[in-house]
């Protein structure tokens, strides 16, 4: 059960950080609504916005359309922008409308935008009325996916940061892991940590309103997610105490995340060698394959979802790659130090976006692979330069062992892709 | 507040943004938060665009807001016309820089750029996409077209095409050779790749064709007004609307013209026997009023269709809609409500569906199929091969869009007379598309609609109308894809007469009372 080697080179947590402020192309952080509302079954996400906030969930939903998703926009008229209607009592009725016809909804969210944002419409006013006249059927919270306040995926950062202070209090000693994940992964995680002997294990968010997630003074937590920061600070507020780790992306990524859970519950190193084993040879087996293609090719990360940092050390430690840059929308130390301490030195740390000044970097580095948002990705592609989009990072499967190699084959696949077509003549 | 699951149209700044970026020279200077960006993607993503669109965000952050967003927008603008050179520059407010009030349009025109600079007004909380096409497009036209002298030679313009515009590439083409053919040149297409320069040189051409009325109109009327250039109002989309088409422009141009119609073949098409089986088949449209109303025509005289029904998503559009639905007997819906829609179609229970991408998923889940006539499209609707909906190749186009999604004529036969056969079994659907014979494993992955369809009870009658076992067993053995339509059919009739009870009797007598 060895610690694995800092690089010998250094690593990147006291790397110079290139903070830039300039154009964004980034999406904001009511696109979380899109996984969110898969993943809390009993969740409705209730967005005071505009059509242009409708437009953005529609788009980034692409191709999903549900007869009656778990999420709509009120969108905000001339009448409510002239305070010719009273915004809380709008708010309740569209509110009592829903619950009426929606039966199966438990908690009901409500999400700030920037327009409802910029006319100050309270809505933690109107989240505390509605959870007392529905109560105790409904919980109705409140949180901002604004493009003023948040970048992508903080809105789940949000989300989960309004659900910590209505938690129940638990004195038990418990594990909580945060952070949203598909149900596949989320198994696959609890069993691993139940064969490890860790327990109770909670998670958040839940699948559902009646589970027993609850926090206190001997809460630990993990985040399985990188850009839980308020989050994270919400549960320390609640005295929780966060165990820092590297992400669980890749064969040792997920090790060292695994690692640190165990040690603090003072798993004994044998077993955990015992249990850790084989799904760390299959994960190495896995990533092998797309190594093969990855190994000694140029990485450039446009700033997304926050997962940059942890990916890049994947990527470079595990699959072969050099990064270039290394953009990320925000940074926190307490987060992704451990990431960055194992990030071999040489990359830019960008923070913050210039779009144009970025690309001017990208195109002057061509790196054989840039990791960027859909805005830019054909465009690049059309430059001659292979890309991967990001936000399939955030709807696929990626963490753990088991999808340590679909991980690297979402990388792999555009290289190879570009191998394989041949359109050229035939002499 | 209106509650809004799916939208049929954008906020109005992404219409401007459609016209921004179908064009060439031109940057739009958006005021906007960096959420906002996601636009960008409808034209690389979507459309498969190659580059980004010509737009800069400022994407102010809530911290700017007490400081300064004013400046914020200078320097975006600044920036902006240092990086790209453009000809001119449109710039506006989306949603949320509306309510902060920062005037871009005065802000840029005070700033001296060294271009035209054209403001946007465009009510976010009001009006949607299209209106934001055709108002952007016409406070361009208003800006840089140029008085100048008419060509020595009969010219036009082709107006109202954007960026995700349905098939607007191809019908440019398709338009573009039938005016050649009738000898006329095509002075400018605008806005699809046109330069502020092109726009300049509008008013030299004789006459406008208006391709696309939900973005170009405005345009076209104020050219009408300032540059005595008169504009077409038929659609050139089907047979006889192209023919009508080539007619109005004899009207406006006093020549005699006679379009070459040797590649047409819808008219063979339909009239050959296979194509009987199409006889009545009961069609609901929906999409952009221009679309539906055109397309209409097509499917009613030139494919033999039944309309049941048919709206638009466009209030623009709701007068002449609902005449025209007058006119076909039915009723007009005009609505942006997606639920209402499906609602509808539901209610209504018609063999196929002409929509949009919306209405592809609802036919979908009700089991009917669907073939995709209006904007909005997804990706799956921007072709690779040449397929414009327009003039004589389009009237070919739609003759095989409108037949792929349904079982064929031959095939039919063969599904009636090997009903039970283990290839021709109800659930395997048309056979020329593949996967379906899966459908029934995961109906909501797969077009298997017509199970789904006779699964679907129909809306009002079920409650007190019991089917026999007998009846039901009989209904088993018609085609699935009549199979809804007898169901529907002899649950009406029994309604009507009284009837508890549907024996298989009953079942025959509808179907004798329905006989056509
Ligand atoms: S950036 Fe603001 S206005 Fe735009 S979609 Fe997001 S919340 Fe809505």
């Amino acid at each position: 059960m060895n610690a694995p080697a800092n690089p010998a080179g250094g690593g990147c947590r006291n790397a110079p950080i290139l903070k830039e402020r300039g154009q964004r192309e980034v999406f904001c952080g009511l696109t979380g609504i899109i996984w969110l509302h898969r993943k809390m079954q009993d969740a409705f996400f209730l967005v005071i916005g505009s059509r242009t906030c409708a437009h953005l969930l529609q788009s980034a939903a692409g191709v999903m359309i549900f007869a009656e998703p778990r999420f709509a926009t009120a969108i905000l008229e001339e009448t409510d922008l002239a305070g010719m209607a009273d915004s809380q009592a709008e708010v309740d009725s569209v509110v009592a409308r829903l619950l009426e016809r929606r039966p199966d909804i438990r908690q009901l969210f409500l999400v700030g935008s920037c327009p409802s944002e910029v006319i100050k419409i309270d809505l933690a006013k109107a989240a505390e009325r509605l959870s007392a006249k529905h109560a105790p059927r409904v919980r109705v919270l409140n949180y901002s996916g604004s493009g003023i306040e948040t970048t992508f995926t903080q809105g789940e950062d949000a989300a989960l940061a309004a659900m910590v202070p209505v938690l129940p209090e638990t004195t038990e000693r418990e594990l909580l892991v945060v952070g949203a994940l598909p149900d596949v992964v989320e198994d696959q995680m609890v069993d691993l940590l139940d064969k490890l002997g860790v327990g109770p294990v909670r998670l958040l968010p839940s699948r559902n309103i009646d589970s027993e997630t609850g926090i206190g003074p001997n809460t630990v937590f993990a985040l399985a997610q990188p850009f839980l920061g308020d989050t994270h600070a919400a549960l320390e507020r609640r005295g929780a105490r966060h165990l820092p780790a590297p992400f669980p992306f890749g064969e040792e990524g997920t090790t060292e995340w695994l690692r640190v859970i165990a040690n603090e519950f003072g798993v004994d190193p044998a077993h955990f060698d015992a249990v850790t084993e084989a799904p760390r040879a299959r994960a190495r087996k896995a990533v092998a394959a797309a190594t093969e293609t990855l190994g000694g090719k140029s990485l450039f990360f446009f700033p997304d979802s926050q997962l940059e940092i942890p990916l890049a050390r994947f990527l470079t430690r595990e699959c072969g790659m050099t990064a270039i840059e290394v953009g990320s929308p925000y940074i926190h130390d307490a987060i992704h130090g451990p990431d960055l301490e194992l990030l071999p030195a040489g990359p830019t740390i960008s923070e913050g976006q210039d779009v144009d000044k970025q690309l001017e970097r990208a195109r002057a580095a061509r790196p054989d692979l840039t990791v960027c948002g859909l805005g830019l990705a054909n465009p690049l592609e059309a430059e001659g330069l292979a890309t991967k989009w990001a936000i399939e990072l955030v709807f696929t499967p990626v963490h753990f062992y088991e999808q340590a190699g679909d991980l690297a084959g979402l990388f792999s696949r555009p290289l190879r892709r570009k191998g394989l077509l041949k359109l050229e003549a035939a002499e | 507040m209106k509650l809004t699951v799916w939208t049929y149209e954008g906020p109005p700044h992404v219409g401007a943004m459609r016209v921004a970026t179908a064009m060439k020279g031109l940057h739009y200077v958006l005021h906007a938060p960096q959420g906002d960006t996601y636009a960008d993607l409808l034209f690389t993503m979507i459309e498969r665009r190659n580059h980004r669109p010509p737009v800069t965000y400022t994407t102010f952050q809530a911290r700017d807001l007490g400081a300064d967003t004013a400046n914020l927008f200078k320097s975006a603008c600044q920036e902006a016309v240092d990086r790209f050179d453009p000809q001119a520059i449109i710039v506006g407010a989306s949603c949320t820089a509306e309510l902060i009030q920062d005037d871009p349009g005065g802000m840029a025109e005070t700033m001296d750029l060294g271009i035209p600079v054209i403001p946007l007004e465009l009510p976010s909380y009001q009006r949607k996409e299209n209106f934001g096409a055709d108002e952007t497009f016409y406070q361009i036209v208003k800006a840089l077209s140029q008085p100048q002298d008419k060509t020595p030679r009969i010219t036009c313009n082709l107006l109202g095409p954007t960026a995700l515009g349905f098939r607007a590439r191809d019908n440019i083409e398709e338009i573009t050779g039938l005016l050649a053919d009738l000898g006329i040149e095509v002075n400018v297409v605008a806005p699809f790749d046109a330069t502020p320069d092109d726009i300049a040189r509008l008013p030299a051409a004789h006459f406008n064709v208006l391709l696309y009325p939900e973005t170009g109109e405005a345009a076209a009327r104020w050219l009408e007004k300032t540059h005595g250039q008169p504009y077409t109002k038929t659609l050139p989309i089907g047979v006889g609307a192209t023919r009508d088409f080539v007619a109005e422009i004899a009207a406006i141009t006093g020549r005699d013209l006679k379009a070459d119609e040797s590649r047409l073949r819808l008219p063979w098409w339909s009239s050959s026997v296979d194509s009987t089986y199409l006889t009545g088949k009961r069609v609901f449209l929906f999409g952009d009023g221009s679309h539906v109303m055109a397309m209409a025509r097509v499917a009613r005289d030139e494919m033999g269709f039944e309309v049941v029904g048919m709206g638009c998503y466009n209030r623009e559009m709701a007068r002449p809609l609902r005449a025209l639905a007058r006119e076909y007997g039915v009723e007009a819906l005009i609505t942006d409500d997606y639920l209402e829609v499906e609602q509808t179609i539901e209610a209504v229970a018609p063999e196929m569906i002409l929509g949009t991408q919306m209405e592809r998923h609802i036919g979908k889940r009700l089991g009917i199929p669907c073939a995709v006539i209006s904007a909005p499209v997804h990706v799956q609707d921007f072709p690779a091969r040449y397929s414009p909906v327009m003039g004589f190749e389009g009237a070919n186009v739609l003759f095989d869009t409108l037949i792929h999604p349904l079982v064929m004529g031959l095939e039919e036969h063969l599904l009636t007379m090997f009903r039970e056969d283990f290839e021709f079994h109800d659930d395997a659907g048309p056979s020329h598309h593949g996967g379906k014979a899966t459908a029934r494993k995961d109906p909501s992955e797969t077009v298997e609609a017509p199970v789904a369809a006779t699964v679907a009870p129909a809306p009002e009658s079920t409650f007190e109308i019991v089917w026999l076992n007998d009846a039901e067993r009989e209904l088993k053995k018609i085609p699935f894809f009549v199979r809804g339509k007898a169901r529907r059919n002899t649950e009406a009739f029994a309604a009507e007469k009284g009837l508890q009870e549907i024996s298989i009797d009953t079942l025959y007598e509808a179907k004798a009372h329905y006989a056509r």
